[in-house]
């Protein structure tokens, strides 16, 4: 997803790096990360991938005002379309790391489309796969990571049996 | 501490038990820091009543986070140079899941040194949920 401005943060990193349980000092303490080969605290890995928190219009994100498809009063808050496929889901990811960021940076996002392909799925019917290439930079201009994500949407909900 | 050409060879492992009975919270704490608020990953009602899966289940993201604790712990801080991964199975609470890399190659590229891995996680059944691969770089 485009964003024009993603800052990266130490609290940022530190909520991100708790919620994937990982308590390495690098990503909380600017003191200990100071020794470290890094010389800095950095980001985890997949980090990059809150930058949907800086895109002002990502759709995974309720808005006020707007109907959201979580459940309030009802299980849904929208009115499901025609056929009730069973959505979509991550099916790829993959990073380069030109090299990792860390608080200070300001990157910005830029996507371009890749394939699209069609399979028939043992356990979900027709998938329709969809890549795209994002680019990450820095306040520099000079490449930080370049993500490319394969997303797939499916006919039915993923059979679990 | 950083891997080093001289002592890692083909077929080496690391493996470390990434969540251990994963729990709702831990999701809503990874869409909350993410920043992807999809409600399959958080919202029971819809996802059991709308979506049609039968309960809420890990954003893709947050199993390939887990997995990179694992390469992070093995091959260093900001050694890291390429991860990728194929989410194939969904991932759901209750799971526990263990990721493994194992050395494919031990290469070098102008001058640097790198090693190739390959890497999977498995949930407590042994169902692979990701499937893929790293490239760090390494010491002399």
């Amino acid at each position: 997803m485009a964003v024009e401005q993603f800052p990266v943060e130490a609290g940022h990193i530190m909520l991100f790096a708790r919620a994937i349980g990982d308590t390495n000092q690098i990503y909380h303490d600017a003191n200990y990360a100071r020794g470290t080969e890094p010389g800095s605290v950095i980001a985890p890995p997949t980090f990059v991938q809150a930058s949907a928190q800086f895109n002002p219009d990502y759709y995974l994100r309720p808005k006020p005002g707007q109907p959201w498809f979580g459940s309030g009063k009802e299980p849904t808050g929208v009115a499901r379309g025609e056929g009730g496929g069973g959505g979509g889901l991550h099916a790829e990811q993959h990073y380069i790391y030109h090299r990792h960021p860390k608080p200070g940076d300001v990157l910005t996002a830029t996507v371009k489309p890749g394939k699209t392909w069609e399979k028939q799925g043992r356990r979900s019917g027709r998938l329709i796969f969809t890549e795209s290439i994002t680019e990450y930079r820095d306040q520099h201009g000079e490449l930080v990571v370049t993500s490319r994500g394969v997303g797939v949407t499916t006919e039915r909900p993923v059979d679990q049996s | 501490m950083a891997l080093s050409a001289k002592s890692l060879k083909v077929g080496d492992t690391h493996q470390e038990v990434v969540v251990d009975n994963l729990t709702r919270t831990q999701l809503v704490q990874y869409a909350g820091a993410s920043g992807d608020y999809n409600p399959i990953h958080t919202d029971e009602v819809y996802t059991t009543q709308v979506a049609g899966y039968p309960s809420v289940f890990a954003h893709g993201m947050l199993s390939m986070g887990m997995t990179g604790k694992m390469l992070t712990n093995y091959v260093g801080d900001g050694r890291l140079a390429t991860f990728g991964v194929r989410f194939t199975r969904q991932v759901w609470p209750g799971d526990t899941l263990t990721s493994t890399a194992t050395v494919q190659a031990i290469r070098e590229e102008d001058g640097t040194h790198f090693v190739d891995l390959a890497v999977s996680t498995i949930n407590q059944d042994g169902t692979e949920v990701a499937s893929g691969y790293a490239s760090a770089r390494i010491d002399a």
